[in-house]
């Protein structure tokens, strides 16, 4: 007969070899397959304020503007002036009366977002149909129309990241906090 | 009768015991019939479906016919934002405190893709020793936890900023806030096995929909509670909820528990996303706007008698609704039925988990007169939900997003229940 003493003994060993098998189980679950980033270029398409990510290629506003007049106009329209709340481009001061016009010129603190927004999320009918050189091309556009850089100025990796954007000093970074 | 209900609060509130003490009817909803009350003249008869067989098994449940105003407000769609929009819980509609999956809030930013799970991908790359891909089928087989949480979308309730009250109802004021059971692997199992460099401090998550919705998520929340979620109240995914993955973010505004999961990039620095920058950022009075507000705060609103409804007479009404908070579980819940002047706490119905939604109720008497009845939530971290005022004094009427004043339903002496500000 079991005493109370070996009962606890076996249920603390039962525990034991039950526990054991099951992190060494959750150990084995390993079924990733190895990739290189060399295979993840044409899937990886994020771009960060930090430079990584953007691709080769360069564009300039004036060569940007036919780009845009023929695949971002129609909900933009032709200078960048939108149709409707968000595709307003263009326009708005932060420190405005009331609620302030938010918009690339007005808000935004990095040209890299620009960049990446466009490329992976625009057009809205045909997200990811442009080419590299022409998300540098509207890029360039979209920040001359906002006065940020003139019309021959070329876009790429490198000048992307000098651009100043106005409203580059109008954030607070709470992710300390969290 | 009135005389002898425990009243523990203005304009009627009644003891929350009480309920179970004289056994109120119709507690389910709050707009029945006085259950103090009988009938004299009532004679029960067995009813037709009880003289017949009904229809047999079926391969997948539907709803009854009579719940067919269970909707989400899907709204029209919008050329110029294809796929784009929200649409939102019925609120009032709803009890306990997980939401049916037909009806958990939407939002999305180009559409629900149409994912073959045999050929989507979930990738882990960037500062990582070894980038990883993995199939849905693989996934499947790793060990999983389930967690009942809230999703609640930062812009939920945020007309409530407006300086003049909306005519809404619960769910179209505050319907993009829902529960769930979610199911999936910690991310913290992937990120191991993927080897995270020691520079690593934040993760870019992507989704696979149009507009490859991104999301900078800090490693060390990530490594605490987030998972990669597979199935949600026991079913895979639905679609519109990120079919066949979605990162889910327990706590924090919905747009970061990103759908259709499909790429994790581990980085240095945030990736500074449209959706972490032009949206879901916080313009303060100052003009200065605050990034990376994670959280959503404690709130609770009642849902019934709530916006939009009707008290058809006086009487013995139950008030019910839902509270939750980003920082931990909800410890109790007050209401008012005198628009603040006294509160009396509320009875919690449901578990108390954290991060997820809980469900109160107390017993409310309307004498035929006017009120407002408001709720009011203070979780385990011990943070109490704001007025209104508190809320705007704080945040100022520029922001949008993060809303989690006390709402108050205004009650006229025609029984018409109101959104109004106090």
């Amino acid at each position: 007969m079991f005493t109370l003493k070996t009962l606890k003994f076996s249920f603390a060993l039962i525990s034991a070899v039950f526990l054991s098998l099951f992190n060494s189980q959750a150990q084995t679950v390993r079924l990733g397959q190895a990739i290189s980033e060399s295979q993840l270029s044409n899937f990886d398409l994020v771009a960060g304020p930090d430079g990584s990510g953007f691709p080769a290629g360069s564009g300039t506003a004036k060569a940007g503007k036919a780009v845009f007049d023929s695949k971002c106009a129609a909900c933009h329209a032709a200078t960048g002036e939108g149709v409707s709340g968000n595709t307003i481009l263009v326009g708005g001061d932060i420190h405005s009366e009331g609620n302030p016009l938010r918009t690339v010129g007005s808000y935004w603190p990095h040209a890299s977002t620009v960049f990446d927004f466009i490329r992976r999320a625009m057009p809205a009918n045909a997200p990811k149909s442009l080419s590299g050189k022409e998300v540098y091309q509207v890029t360039a556009y979209v920040l001359f129309l906002n006065d940020i850089i003139d019309e021959e100025t070329v876009l790429n990796k490198e000048s992307l990241m000098e651009i100043q954007m106005p409203n580059k000093d109008g954030f607070i970074d709470l992710s300390h906090l969290h | 009768m009135s005389d002898e209900l425990d009243r523990v609060a203005g304009k009627g509130l009644i003891n929350r015991r009480h309920l179970l003490k004289v056994g109120l009817g119709g507690i389910g909803t709050a707009l029945t019939t006085n259950a103090f009350g009988a009938d004299a003249g009532l004679k029960l008869q067995i009813p037709q479906w009880s003289q017949r067989p009904g229809p047999g098994t079926s391969n997948y449940g539907s709803p009854s016919p009579f719940t067919g105003h269970l909707q989400r407000s899907a709204g029209t769609p919008n050329p110029i934002y294809p796929g784009g929009g929200a649409s939102r819980s019925p609120l009032q509609h709803l009890q306990g405190t997980i939401t049916p999956n037909s009806l958990h809030f939407e939002r999305h930013h180009s559409g629900v893709p149409a994912i073959d799970p045999a050929q989507h991908k979930l990738v882990i790359n960037g500062l990582v020793d070894q980038p990883l891909v993995f199939s849905y089928e693989d996934l499947l087989k790793y060990p999983m936890v389930s967690k009942i949480y809230f999703l609640e979308c930062s812009g939920n309730s945020g007309t409530l900023y407006g300086k003049t009250p909306t005519d809404g109802s619960a769910q179209s004021i505050h319907g993009l806030v829902s529960g769930a059971e979610w199911t999936g692997i910690p991310l913290s199992t992937l990120l191991d096995e993927a080897g995270v460099k020691t520079e690593a401090k934040w993760i870019a998550a992507v989704g696979a929909d149009g507009a490859s919705m991104g999301r900078s998520v800090p490693l060390a929340k990530a490594l605490d509670d987030v998972m990669v979620a597979l199935y949600q109240n026991g079913e895979p995914i639905r679609p519109e909820q990120g079919y066949p993955m979605r990162l889910f973010v327990p706590g924090w505004e919905g747009n970061i528990s990103v759908k259709w999961l499909t790429q994790l990039k581990l980085t240095q620095e945030a990736s500074h996303f449209r959706d972490e920058t032009s949206k879901y950022t916080d313009t303060m009075t100052d003009r200065r706007s605050l990034q990376f507000t994670f959280p959503m705060g404690t709130k609770s609103l009642i849902t019934s008698p709530s916006g939009q409804m009707l008290l058809p007479h006086k009487g013995v009404y139950k008030v019910t609704g839902i509270a939750w908070s980003g920082a931990g579980s909800i410890r109790r819940v007050e209401v008012s039925a005198d628009g603040g002047r006294s509160w009396a706490d509320a009875m919690i119905e449901s578990h108390q988990s954290e991060k997820a939604l809980a469900r109160f109720s107390i017993p409310w008497q309307w004498d035929g007169g006017d009120g407002i009845l408001q709720s009011r939530a203070t979780d385990s971290a011990g943070n109490i939900q704001p007025s209104r005022d508190t809320l705007l004094a704080e945040r100022g009427l520029i922001s949008f997003y993060h809303y989690h004043g006390i709402q108050s339903w205004g009650i006229n002496t025609a029984g018409e229940i109101k959104n109004v500000y106090t």
